[in-house]
């Protein structure tokens, strides 16, 4: 199934990171998993927490500008060649991937959880189950 | 000077304020513009008028405030500043008419959107004391179902009432009864024909203390004399978008601040909270002009802002025909007026 991320815009100087992780710790808000890209001017923070709405609403109260992305969280056998399996099943539907990170929270010793942003999350996720490639749910990747 | 009965002093926009004196005749006169004003705005008794020109030495509070009181209307004296205590009076004594700069506006309707302050009853703005677009007034009218009038005025004339925008928001009518106004060459000095474009210079017909023939304002403008729909006689100049002396020359190239306004705001989404920064690398005038990003046009993905940022860059180097560098930066992060917004930050060291 698809999952809720929150994208925040970061200008490129120092302590802009602090500002939105302190603004959630405080919240209480635990953060699942986390990747920051960067351009030369600015910064994009991607992250996944259990309650998106939340989050959101305790960063705007801040000022900050979130948005909500759709991703799809897709299990990737932990062994050489597991993603690349993966990747294969995802070409082969003719689906360009946007951007990818490991899901941190979820470490168990044989399976892995990738977070994938396709332009449409939809036929994404219909293209990939056709083709049996696992999506997680929610609550898979949210137990503890 | 035992006849002068009020002092008051220049907003300063070119630097040292010029101190202006009035008769009380003098500020009967003012007072009956003001209420012209108003009325052209469609304001009269019954409406609540919050007026957030500062009072003191700025002409704008109290030329406002006698105006608005002669009218009949309710006047809020708040003064200007202190946003969260703007919203408040605003919600609570439902004010139907709002007086400030249209930067100011913008800052308040932005924070009245996050707190999510009812403002149902506002109807009227009478916005002046700086240049702004038309491109600006539509984005505030669309964004706040107001209408949204602009008043000009100068100190050194009397004040806020010199000229008003009526219904039809073409124009401002001059209240030539008092201020005479001419448009002359700002180079030269000769005087154009109606319709021709230059530096408008007014003369005051009735003002006692401080009468003024042909004072040259530095303001841009046209004189239209054909006549009005609204049914006024008096002739209206063309609304004021930019200053002889707001100007300022970047790589020989003459650049005033509305025009950068203008092409931001052709880039469908962003609001018009902008900073230009000039800098001089290796005798090289550079231009930076930073973007606020707004919820509308974030994206998630690095090459739509991108994208974005070149559309910007595009815009502008098309009016201005200057390359310049656009920089995103986040949400309320450049500094906002209260007064006059300062939109350029000359760090050249000229």
């Amino acid at each position: 199934m698809k999952l809720k991320q929150l994208s925040l815009f970061l200008e490129n100087r120092p302590g802009q990171l602090r500002a939105p992780i302190a603004a959630l710790g405080n919240a209480g808000i635990d953060i699942l998993t986390m990747t920051l890209a960067d351009t030369a001017q600015f910064g994009i923070l991607r992250f996944i927490v259990a309650d998106p709405a939340r989050a959101k609403d305790v960063l705007e109260a801040e000022g900050m500008i979130v948005s909500v992305t759709e991703v799809v969280p897709i299990q990737v056998d932990n062994r050489p060649g597991g993603l690349a399996a993966v990747l294969a099943a995802i070409e082969s539907a003719g689906l360009g991937v946007e951007y990818m990170y490991d899901f941190a929270a979820r470490a168990t010793p044989d399976k892995a959880a990738i977070i994938f942003r396709f332009e449409d999350a939809d036929r994404a996720l219909e293209a990939l189950k056709a083709a049996g490639v696992r999506i997680l749910t929610s609550e898979e990747l949210l137990r503890k | 000077m035992e006849e002068i009965v009020r002092l008051h002093a220049s907003s300063g926009t070119t630097g040292k304020p010029i101190v202006v004196a009035y008769t009380q005749a003098d500020l009967d006169v003012w007072s009956e513009v003001m209420v012209r004003s108003f009325a052209a705005c469609g304001l009269h008794r019954g409406d609540v008028i919050q007026n957030a020109y500062g009072y003191g030495l700025f002409t704008g509070g109290l030329g406002a405030h006698y105006g608005a009181e002669m009218l009949g209307a309710t006047v809020i004296p708040i003064s200007g500043g202190n946003t969260e205590r703007q919203l408040m009076v605003m919600a609570d004594f439902g004010v139907t008419a709002l007086c400030c700069t249209p930067s100011y506006f913008l800052h308040l309707l932005e924070s009245a959107k996050e707190t999510k302050t009812d403002f149902s009853k506002l109807r009227v703005g009478v916005f002046g004391a700086e240049p702004w677009s038309e491109a600006m007034r539509d984005r505030i009218q669309a964004e706040s179902g107001i209408r949204a009038h602009d008043i000009y005025g100068l100190s050194e004339i009397i004040g806020p009432g010199v000229g008003i925008e009526c219904a039809q928001q073409h124009g401002l009518h001059i209240f030539e009864d008092h201020f005479y106004p001419e448009i002359i060459d700002p180079e030269t000095g000769d005087v154009l024909p109606d319709g021709a474009e230059g530096e408008l210079v007014l003369t005051t017909l009735s003002k006692q203390a401080m009468p003024m023939i042909r004072y040259r304002t530095r303001d841009i403008t046209a004189i239209m004399a054909e006549p009005c729909e609204c049914g006024r006689t008096l002739r209206r100049i063309r609304r004021i978008g930019r200053r002889s002396d707001d100007m300022v020359i970047i790589r020989g190239v003459n650049v005033f601040p509305s025009q950068v306004e203008t092409a931001l705001l052709r880039v469908e989404g962003t609001l018009p909270h902008y900073q230009i920064v000039l800098t001089r690398d290796k005798g090289l005038d550079q231009i930076e002009v930073k973007v606020e990003v707004t919820p509308e046009v974030f994206s998630d993905e690095i090459r739509k802002l991108e994208a974005l940022q070149h559309q910007l860059e595009a815009a502008i180097e098309n009016l201005l025909g200057l390359r310049v560098t656009v920089t995103l930066v986040q949400p309320r992060s450049l500094p906002r007026s209260e007064g006059k917004a300062r939109r350029v930050t000359d760090l050249r060291n000229l």
